[in-house]
């Protein structure tokens, strides 16, 4: 491997990266914008140093000025050394050296990182040819080389693929790939496996544990997950609102931490395992559950399939059957491609199921009137993954709310009024948002607004789509109580589709685990989720990282465990044999 | 199917103007974080409206443009009249009268004075001022009536279309395709010949009705899209009827794409129409229009210009007036257009 060298590296100063009271101003038309107020922050080789934070706390506007990749209504002050380099001080060609010689990017959104019109080979071989490191033929062995250290099977045929032939979970590690294929000093992470799913997070997160051990880079990881600092980190930063309100090893911010704002965001993470009772809501037993009368929702061998031009139909789901009772939270879990949000809008009636069916207290949409079918929606609810998208820009919230009364024909203006009122009331907002546009409220205020929408007409079955995934921690935990405190209140039967387990452990009265299209398991929430039967949930339990460094890492050890006891090797880079420094971590040993 | 985790955490690189209430340097007690995360609207925040407003008065080009079409229509309306109702002007665009200054425009800027015809006479001695102003009357009006014609017609087309796709689109869009390429100018011609000349407000809607294709495939698009948006599928989960949702919830969301077409119809109206009335099938005499003006004169260009460059000026006002408004209409609903190049 060559090893491009470092001009201007002082051999006392072992810092790889480092930020001086770092401050990034931005001039928009509304005014100046101070996005990082003075921060400072060094990452050594061979270290994880984790820059945590909420959206809007200046995390991502932090890395971006290693890059120097801020746009050009920027003002950065401070100073930003990368591997001995001010990276104030250089121009542009200086700028394009840097990034990849000294420190490469790992983003969010791999599909989107990736150039779609070109080959993996092409993408890799073109770093490798701008950075002066091999050519033509040469790179393109490179490349192989390099796939096959991040464990992508059979390098020499991907090479030639697009990135939209690669799963999500490789595409990301063709990206990390890119990003080691010039041996940079230091990996810049930007929420690396946000858009993964939970195993494959994992898997992500062992390589990237693998390669700061083999290669002794170092790492800036940024994330809002807690979950993923226990796992990865060996120091933290806590950043709100562009400034370090705390700082220390893993141990010590996670589990003594300092600063209220910490303690807050690790209060609202929800543990997998606890079960409901976290944030002060009650545990809700299974009494609300009426056995007697018909259920709300009642699946029964549906298939959906999705139609292709050219090709046979798809098929999303594939003999599903369950059924939510009234008064009972039923979690429908799976991972991106389950078919678990099809399943929620078939259930609204908006996918007609191509077999089987599915009826709503013992009516089905299929077949039905239209006036019929309209007085059977008035019994449901609906809460869609993103609020911003599920509130009409161009309605004021009063008229999002009272919508649904209006379409139903439900009392005059002023007792519409007094139950919006009521219905902000009962979602903690407060009642001057009558008159505000949805781009005017925090994404919390949103989905609490989707949430009130959704309990106007007092539904009997609600459907919530990944009502939390869009929201940070601390918003999720605070509309999750609420929602249990509507839930009791109102007594509802909720389908609470989602991926995250921690958070349907914490809702559910029973959980439906689905994969590619098929049930897997099906049971009481303690049974499926603390005593699974079946091998995907164990994988998807296993994976699943809690915010706690100690217990993160007997979970991780478990889980390799499980992975070797199911004949599945555990992800590691596989460097050749003479440049392996040997792994400190015992786990990644072959 | 939609990635569960695709919106997460979204790392806006430039912070919108919210949520950026707190001082810096202060170590807030709980309480204060609380208030800060939750409370993440600020004192100031605009409404959609209020932004697009605030774009579209900064917009220099389409204020000026505004106040020169006010001008104009206040002034093409006021000072001969309207049907019965007498203008403030003392002679009209039907009767000859004595000719002063061999027919030469009396208008002079310095010293500033309007004289007694300050656009001049044609060749039988009408006033021309009185002649462009009534032509600026009817071009106005046909411009702005095959404005709201063609944006209804566009409007309804292309939001059955979008919405309810299948045969009823098909349907539509073939028509619309089948208007398209048929020529323009010769569909006018055709049909403002059957119908116009005896009402000009019969032949303003013939234009409007030949003229709303290319609206109707803007907002088809944009429904296209707008229609698998989720508040879309709430609407519909609700139980909320087609009419209402195309209505309430997402043609309020195609207004920047219909004004700005608008505006632009109105004025390639005007050039239509001045076209039409140059070639003869527009309006008839002895009503007039902009372009009748242009055409009844186009021989007295060398001996009598002022008949060429007057009603010619005003035709040239009114489409550049209307089209900068239109850009700034357009500017301000997508503040993306206005963006300089990085």
């Amino acid at each position: 491997m060559t090893v491009t060298t470092d001009a201007g590296t002082t051999p006392s100063d072992d810092r790889v990266l480092s930020f001086d009271g770092l401050d990034v101003r931005f001039t928009t038309e509304f005014g100046s914008v101070h996005a990082v107020k003075g921060i400072s922050l060094d990452v050594r080789p061979g270290e994880v140093v984790a820059l945590v934070g909420e959206s809007g706390s200046g995390k991502s506007v932090t890395s971006m000025t290693a890059l120097g990749l801020l746009p050009k209504n920027a003002r950065v002050g401070g100073n930003v050394e990368v591997a001995g380099k001010s990276v104030g001080s250089l121009d542009s060609r200086g700028l394009r050296r840097l990034r990849g010689n000294d420190v490469a990017m790992v983003f969010q959104e791999p599909m989107t990182a990736l150039n779609p019109v070109l080959t993996i080979g092409l993408q890799m071989s073109e770093a490798l040819e701008l950075h002066g490191i091999a050519y033509g033929r040469a790179a393109l062995d490179r490349a192989v080389e390099l796939l096959r250290m991040v464990g992508i099977p059979e390098p020499e045929r991907r090479i030639k693929q697009y990135p939209h032939e690669l799963s999500g979970g490789q595409r990301q590690r063709v990206v990390i790939a890119l990003a080691i294929s010039c041996n940079p000093r230091v990996i810049i992470a930007d929420e690396p496996t946000t858009a993964l799913d939970v195993t494959v997070q994992a898997d992500i997160l062992d390589l990237l544990r693998s390669l700061k051990d083999q290669l002794d880079t170092g790492i800036l990881l940024i994330t809002h997950n807690m979950g993923v600092v226990a796992d990865m980190a060996d120091r933290v930063a806590v950043m709100f609102k562009g400034e370090i309100v705390e700082r220390g090893t893993v141990d010590e911010v996670l589990n003594r931490p300092q600063h209220p704002y910490t303690r807050r965001l690790l209060e609202a993470v929800p543990h997998l395992g606890r079960g409901p009772g976290q944030f002060g809501t009650s545990r809700h037993a299974a009494d609300s559950v009426d056995l007697v009368g018909a259920p709300a929702l009642e699946v029964k061998n549906v298939v959906i399939e999705y139609h292709r031009t050219g090709k046979p139909p798809f098929r999303a789901v594939d003999d599903v059957s369950f059924e939510v009772r009234q008064g009972e939270v039923v979690g429908l879990v799976g991972e991106s491609g389950s078919g678990k949000s099809t399943l929620g809008r078939a259930a609204l009636g908006l996918i007609e199921p191509a077999a089987g069916e599915i009826s709503l207290f013992g009516e089905r949409f299929t077949g039905m009137s239209a006036k019929a079918s309209k007085r059977l929606r008035r019994r449901i609810g609906v809460i869609f993954q993103d609020p911003a998208a599920s509130l009409n820009p161009r309605l004021p919230i009063g008229d999002v709310i009272s919508e649904p009364m209006i379409v139903h024909g439900v009392g005059d203006r002023r007792s519409r009024q007094k139950t919006v009122y009521e219905l902000l009331d009962a979602v903690h907002l407060p009642r001057s948002v009558f008159n505000r546009y949805p781009h005017e409220l925090s994404s919390g205020q949103r989905q609490r607004v989707s949430v009130a929408r959704a309990l106007t007409l007092e539904p009997e079955l609600l459907v919530a789509d990944e009502p939390t995934s869009a929201l940070d921690v601390s918003v999720q935990a605070s509309v999750l109580a609420m929602f249990t405190e509507l839930q009791e209140r109102y007594r509802f039967a909720c389908l609470f589709v989602s991926h995250d387990l921690a958070v349907v452990d914490l809702l559910a009265h029973r959980v439906v685990v689905l994969r590619d299209g098929k049930i897997v398991e099906h049971g009481d929430r303690e049974q499926v989720l603390q005593h699974p039967r079946e091998e995907y949930t164990q994988r998807l339990l296993a994976a699943a990282p809690v915010p706690e460094p100690g217990e993160q890492r007997r979970r991780r050890e478990e889980r390799h465990r499980l992975l070797e006891s199911l004949g599945d090797e555990v992800t590691a880079l596989q460097v050749d044999p003479q440049r392996e420094h040997g792994p400190l971590d015992d786990s990644t040993r072959e | 199917m939609t990635d569960p985790n695709q919106h997460e955490a979204h790392e806006a690189i430039v912070p919108m103007p919210g949520g950026q209430g707190a001082d810096p340097g202060s170590l807030q007690p709980v309480t204060r974080v609380e208030d800060d995360l939750e409370g993440a609207t600020t004192d100031k925040s605009y409404s959609q409206g209020q932004l697009v407003l605030r774009r579209f008065l900064r917009h220099r080009a389409a204020m000026i443009s505004l106040a020169v079409l006010v001008f104009v229509t206040v002034l093409a309306f006021t000072s001969i009249g309207v049907g019965p109702i007498p203008g403030w002007w003392t002679y009209n665009y039907l009767q000859p009268v004595e000719v002063v200054n061999g027919g030469r425009p009396t208008l002079s800027l310095w010293p500033f004075s309007i004289g007694e015809h300050p656009f001049g006479q044609d060749t039988i001695g009408r006033d021309w001022f009185a002649m462009v102003m009534r032509g600026t009357q009817r071009s106005l009006i046909i411009a702005f009536v095959v404005g709201i014609v063609s944006t209804l017609v566009g409007t309804a087309v292309g939001a059955l279309a979008g919405y309810y796709r299948g045969w009823v689109e098909a349907l539509l869009m073939r028509m619309t395709d089948l208007l398209i390429v048929i020529p323009l100018l010769a569909l006018a011609a055709a049909l403002g010949q059957i119908s116009g000349g005896r009402n000009i407000f019969v032949l303003a809607l013939v234009l409007g009705l030949v003229t709303w294709t290319g609206l109707a495939r803007l907002v088809r698009g944009e429904i296209l899209s707008l229609r698998e948006r989720e508040f879309v599928s709430a609407a519909r989960a609700v139980g909320t009827s087609p009419a209402r949702i195309i209505v309430k919830h997402i043609l309020p969301n195609t207004l920047g794409t219909i004004i700005v077409a608008a505006t632009l119809s109105i004025a390639s109206a005007i050039l239509l129409e001045t076209s039409l009335s140059y070639l003869g099938f527009g309006v008839k005499p002895p009503d007039t229009s902009l372009g009748l003006l242009i055409s009844d004169y186009q021989n007295a260009f060398t001996s009598r210009p002022w008949l060429f460059w007057w009603p010619g000026i005003f035709i040239l006002g009114i489409a550049l007036a209307v089209n900068f408004i239109g850009d700034g209409l357009r500017d301000a609903f997508d503040p993306r257009q206005n963006r300089k190049k990085d």
